[in-house]
C-alpha cells in the first residue's frame, strides 16, 4: 500500500485509508477522499505541487504533504 | 403570527461553485440587505422576495461543503439554521442548492442539513453542466430515494423561480416528512443517549436541550471546538460521556470522526442508485480540454502571466483610459468652483472645499479601482479560473506559509490596497485571510507613484544610457524600482513574521475544489462589482469622510491672524484694492496680481505653520530630524494620513506654492530643491533625505481608507490599529537607516 503522493500522473486507484483525524484529515473525508472511492490523479502544477485529482466526478486540488496521508490500493 | 401572515423565512445553503449568490441574486434582485454578524468575519446577506403574496426572507448563508462548525465563523451557519442567533429569524425552510455535475458531493451537504429537522427544499442547478458531462439525470427516481421537494432550476437564466416558490411555501406549511438518519443503529443510540444526559444534568432548563444536531456535531467533532465553545449545557460530565461513547464505538468498528464521511457518502450512493447514468467511455469535456492547457507545465504559467498582467494594468490603467479617474477630478474641481461662486472666504469654504469636497473625493476617488478590480475578479471567479490561478501559485506562497488564494490580493494590492483587502474574502482561513489583510498594504500602490515621481524628478541625478529617443533614464528607473522591491521585500518579510508569531498555528488545508469551466454570466459580474462598489462607499466613505475634516480642521485652526506678519497683511490688502479699482477683465494681467498672489501663499504657508497641524509638525521635529526632515517635512506626513498622495500638494502649501501643486509642478520641485533649514543655508532636501521620505511613503500606513476597509472586513478595529503601528514603525526604522546609510556614504 502507497500513499498517494508517489503514484505517476495518469494513475487511477482507490482510497484505503487517510492517516490522523485532524482538520486536514476531515476535510479530505469531507471532500469525497473515503475508504474504497476511486480516483484519478490528472496533473501537478507546474512548480510541482499541488495535485490535481479527479474524484467522485470532480476535480480536487491538494498539496503532496496531504496527499502523503491518502493510502491507496 | 400565523405562518400564512407573516414571512416565510428561507435559509439559502449550498456548496461553493454551485450558484448560490446567482440564485440568492435571481431570487431576490436588488432588496437585499449586507451586513455582518458581530464579532465574526461572516457577511450577513439577507434578501426579499414574494409570490402570489406571499412574502419570503432569502437569508443567505456562506458556501460550504460541510456543516461541521470548527471555528466561530463556521458556527453562523449552524446557529442560523438551528434558530439560536436573536439577529435573524427562526427560518421556517431551508433551501438547499445543489450541482446537478456534481450529486455525490452535494449530497454530503443535504444529509447534514436533513438531519436539522427543517422544512427542506432541493433547487437542482446546472443541470446543463450535467449533460455536458454526458450524465444522465433520473430526477422521478431521486425524488423518490431523496423524499424531499426537489425543484430543477437554472439559476443563471432565471428558470424554475416560480415552481421553487411555490414548493417553499408549501414545505413551511407541511409536516417535515422523516428522512432515515445516514448513521449506523450503534451511533444513533450513543446520541440519543448523550440527549438524555444533557437534558437531565440538573442546571440546564430541560425545555430548552441542545438540538439533536449540535449532539450529534459533540461527538463527531475532535477539535475540540464545540466543547469549547461556551455553550453551558455542555460540562464536564457530559464531555466524559462523549469521550466513552467514542470509545465504545471506536470497538464496535465505527471510528470517530472518520464514521461521519463514511457513512454520509454511503447515504449519498444510495440515494444516487439508477439516478445518474455515466457515459460507458468517459467523455473528454470541454473542461479537459481547457485545463490541459491552462494547468499545463509551459501554456498554463504562460497564460497565467499574461492574465495576471492584464489584471494589473487594467486596475492600474482602466481608471484613466476610461477617464474614471479624470472625469471625478473634473467634478471634484467644479464642486469647489460651486463652493467658491457661492459661499464667502473662510472657514465655510474652506472646510467644503478641503474638508467635505475632498473627503468625498477621496471616497469616490476608489470606485474606478473597484469596479474595474472586481469586474476581473468576478469573471475568473464565474468562469471558474480563480481556482487555478491559486492552483498555480500555491507552492510559490506556500512559502511564506500562505496558500495560493492570497496571490490574487495581493496582486491586486499594487494598484490599490482597498479592493485587494475585500478580495481577501476567498481565503477561508481566517488566520491567512487576516496575514494577506496585513500584508497588503505593503504592497507598493498606485497612490504611492506621485511621492515617488516628485522626489526622484527633484531629488535623484537624471543619468541616462543611449541619447535621443533611446535615452534610458536608468537611475530614475532603478530608483522606482528599488521602491517596488522594498515593498516586496517587506510584505513577505512580515508575511513570514506574522506567521511565525500572532498567526502561528497548524498549516491549513489546502483541499479545493476545481470547478468546471464555463461562460461568465454578465449578470453575476456586474452586481458583484456594483455590491463591492457600494459596500465600499457605505460603510467605509462615513469614516474616510471624517478623517478628511478632521486633517483639514487640524490644519486650519485656531486661525490666528495676530501671529501672522503684519507688514504681509498689510500689503495684501493694498494689493486687493487696487485690484478691487481695475475693471474685471484686465485684473489677471496686472503685476499687482502676481505680487498678491505670491503674498496670498506666503500668507496660506504662515497660517499651516501656526495652525494646530504646523505645532505638531515642530512638535515632531526631535522625532523626525534623525530621518533627515525639517517640521515641515514632519507636518506634511501627518496631514497626509487621509491619504500618502495627499503629501504632494500639503509640501506645496507649506513652501508658499498654494493649493493645488501636483508631482509634475516644476515650481514645487525647484522650491523643495531651494528649501532650507530655518536661520541656515543648509538645504533641507539632498539625496538621503528624498530617499529617506520615498521609503517612509513606501512601507508607511498612512491611508484611511485601506485602515477603514480593513475595520469593516474583520469587524473590529484591532487589526487596523495593528497595521497603523506596524507599518509605521517599520516606515521610521527605514526611513532612518536609509538616511543614515546615505549620508555615511555621502560623507
Amino acid at each position: 500500500m502507497s500513499s498517494l503522493a508517489t503514484l505517476e500522473v495518469g494513475s487511477s486507484g482507490k482510497v484505503a485509508a487517510i492517516e490522523g483525524d485532524d482538520e486536514i484529515s476531515l476535510r479530505l473525508m469531507e471532500m469525497g477522499l473515503t475508504p474504497g472511492a476511486p480516483f484519478t490523479l490528472i496533473g501537478v502544477a507546474p512548480l510541482g505541487d499541488p495535485l490535481e485529482l479527479e474524484i467522485r466526478g470532480y476535480r480536487l486540488s491538494l498539496r503532496k504533504s496531504e496527499a502523503q496521508r491518502i493510502r491507496v490500493n | 403570527m400565523s405562518v400564512a401572515t407573516r414571512p416565510i423565512t428561507v435559509a439559502l445553503i449550498g456548496n461553493p461553485n454551485t450558484g448560490k449568490s446567482t440564485l440568492f441574486n435571481a431570487l431576490s434582485g436588488l432588496r437585499q440587505r449586507v451586513g455582518n454578524y458581530p464579532g465574526v468575519t461572516v457577511e450577513k446577506k439577507i434578501g426579499r422576495t414574494e409570490f402570489h403574496g406571499r412574502q419570503f426572507t432569502v437569508v443567505d448563508l456562506p458556501g460550504t461543503y460541510s456543516l461541521a462548525p470548527r471555528s466561530p465563523d463556521e458556527m453562523v451557519a449552524v446557529d442560523v439554521l438551528l434558530g439560536r442567533r436573536n439577529d435573524v429569524e427562526p427560518i421556517d425552510v431551508v433551501l438547499c442548492i445543489v450541482d446537478a455535475s456534481n450529486l455525490e458531493r452535494n449530497l454530503y451537504l443535504v444529509s447534514q442539513v436533513l438531519e436539522l429537522g427543517l422544512p427542506t427544499v432541493v433547487a437542482l442547478n446546472m443541470t446543463d453542466v450535467a449533460e455536458g458531462k454526458g450524465l444522465a439525470l433520473d430526477v422521478d427516481r431521486l425524488r423518490k430515494q431523496l423524499p424531499v421537494r426537489i425543484v430543477p432550476v437554472q439559476a443563471n437564466r432565471g428558470t424554475g423561480l416560480a415552481e421553487l416558490k411555490k414548493q417553499l411555501a408549501a414545505a413551511a406549511e407541511s409536516p417535515v416528512p422523516s428522512v432515515p438518519s445516514p448513521f449506523p443503529e450503534a451511533f444513533q443510540q450513543e446520541v440519543e443517549q448523550l440527549g438524555r444526559r444533557s437534558s437531565s444534568n440538573g442546571h440546564v432548563d430541560p425545555k430548552t436541550p441542545l438540538p439533536r444536531y449540535l449532539l450529534e456535531r459533540l461527538l463527531l467533532d475532535t477539535s475540540g471546538y464545540l466543547a469549547s465553545s461556551g455553550l453551558d449545557t455542555i460540562d464536564e460530565p457530559l464531555l466524559g460521556e462523549v469521550r466513552d461513547a467514542r470509545s465504545r464505538l471506536a470497538n464496535a468498528g465505527l471510528p470517530v470522526p472518520a464514521i461521519e464521511a463514511i457513512a454520509r457518502y454511503q447515504w449519498a450512493g444510495s440515494v444516487l442508485t439508477g439516478v445518474v447514468t455515466r457515459p460507458a467511455q468517459r467523455k473528454a469535456t470541454l473542461t479537459d480540454r481547457i485545463d490541459r492547457v491552462l494547468t499545463h507545465r509551459v501554456w498554463g504559467a504562460l497564460v497565467f502571466l499574461c492574465v495576471m498582467l492584464l489584471l494589473f494594468l487594467a486596475v492600474y490603467y482602466v481608471p484613466d483610459i476610461t477617464r474614471a479617474s479624470a472625469t471625478i477630478d473634473w467634478l471634484m474641481e467644479l464642486a469647489s468652483a460651486g463652493v467658491v461662486r457661492v459661499v464667502p472666504e473662510g472657514a465655510l469654504r474652506s472646510l467644503l472645499i478641503t474638508g467635505i469636497v475632498g473627503g468625498v473625493g477621496g471616497v469616490v476617488v476608489f470606485l474606478p479601482q473597484i469596479f474595474t478590480l472586481f469586474f476581473f475578479i468576478a469573471v475568473l471567479e464565474d468562469c471558474g479560473y480563480m481556482a487555478r490561478a491559486a492552483y498555480l501559485m500555491d507552492k510559490l506562497m506556500s512559502r511564506i506559509g500562505l496558500s495560493g488564494k492570497s496571490f490574487i490580493p495581493l496582486l491586486s494590492s499594487f494598484a490599490c490596497a482597498v479592493p485587494a483587502i475585500m478580495a481577501t474574502r476567498v481565503i477561508e482561513n481566517r488566520r491567512d485571510r487576516l496575514v494577506t489583510i496585513l500584508v497588503a498594504p505593503l504592497m507598493s500602490c498606485s497612490a504611492r507613484l506621485p511621492v515617488y515621481t516628485l522626489l526622484i524628478a527633484a531629488f535623484i541625478p537624471n543619468l541616462t544610457i543611449g541619447s535621443g529617443w533611446f535615452a534610458v533614464p536608468w537611475l530614475h528607473a532603478l530608483t522606482l524600482f528599488a521602491m517596488y522591491a522594498l515593498t516586496i521585500v517587506a510584505g513577505v518579510a512580515a508575511a513570514w513574521v506574522f506567521k511565525k508569531t500572532l498567526f502561528r498555528g497548524p498549516t491549513p488545508p489546502f483541499v479545493m475544489e476545481l470547478p468546471s469551466y464555463k461562460l461568465p454570466g454578465l449578470g453575476v459580474v456586474l452586481h458583484r462589482m456594483f455590491e463591492q462598489g457600494w459596500a465600499f462607499v457605505y460603510r467605509a466613505g462615513t469614516l474616510i469622510l471624517a478623517v478628511s475634516i478632521l486633517v483639514w480642521a487640524l490644519a486650519y485652526y485656531p486661525r490666528d491672524a495676530t501671529r501672522i506678519d503684519a507688514a504681509l497683511l498689510v500689503r495684501q490688502a493694498e494689493l486687493q484694492q487696487q485690484l478691487d479699482a481695475t475693471p474685471a477683465a484686465d485684473r489677471d494681467s496686472l503685476p499687482a496680481a502676481v505680487q498678491l498672489a505670491a503674498i496670498d501663499n506666503h500668507i496660506a504657508a504662515a497660517h499651516l505653520e501656526n495652525s494646530y497641524l504646523g505645532r505638531m509638525g515642530k512638535a515632531i521635529e526631535p522625532a523626525v530630524r534623525p530621518l533627515g526632515w525639517d517640521w515641515r517635512i514632519g507636518c506634511a506626513a501627518i496631514a497626509s494620513f487621509p491619504a500618502r498622495e495627499v503629501v504632494v500638494a500639503t509640501l506645496g502649501v507649506i513652501y508658499n506654492l498654494g493649493e493645488g501643486q501636483d508631482e509634475g509642478s516644476d515650481a514645487l520641485q525647484d522650491t523643495l530643491r531651494a528649501a532650507t533649514w530655518a536661520g541656515t543655508d543648509r538645504p533641507v532636501f539632498n539625496v538621503p533625505v528624498a530617499l529617506s521620505i520615498m521609503v517612509f511613503f513606501a512601507l508607511c500606513a498612512q491611508c484611511a481608507s485601506t485602515l477603514a476597509v480593513m475595520r469593516r472586513e474583520t469587524g473590529t478595529w484591532r487589526w487596523p490599529a495593528l497595521t497603523f503601528v506596524y507599518m509605521t514603525t517599520l516606515a521610521y526604522v527605514a526611513a532612518l537607516v536609509t538616511y543614515q546609510v546615505g549620508m555615511w556614504i555621502g560623507s
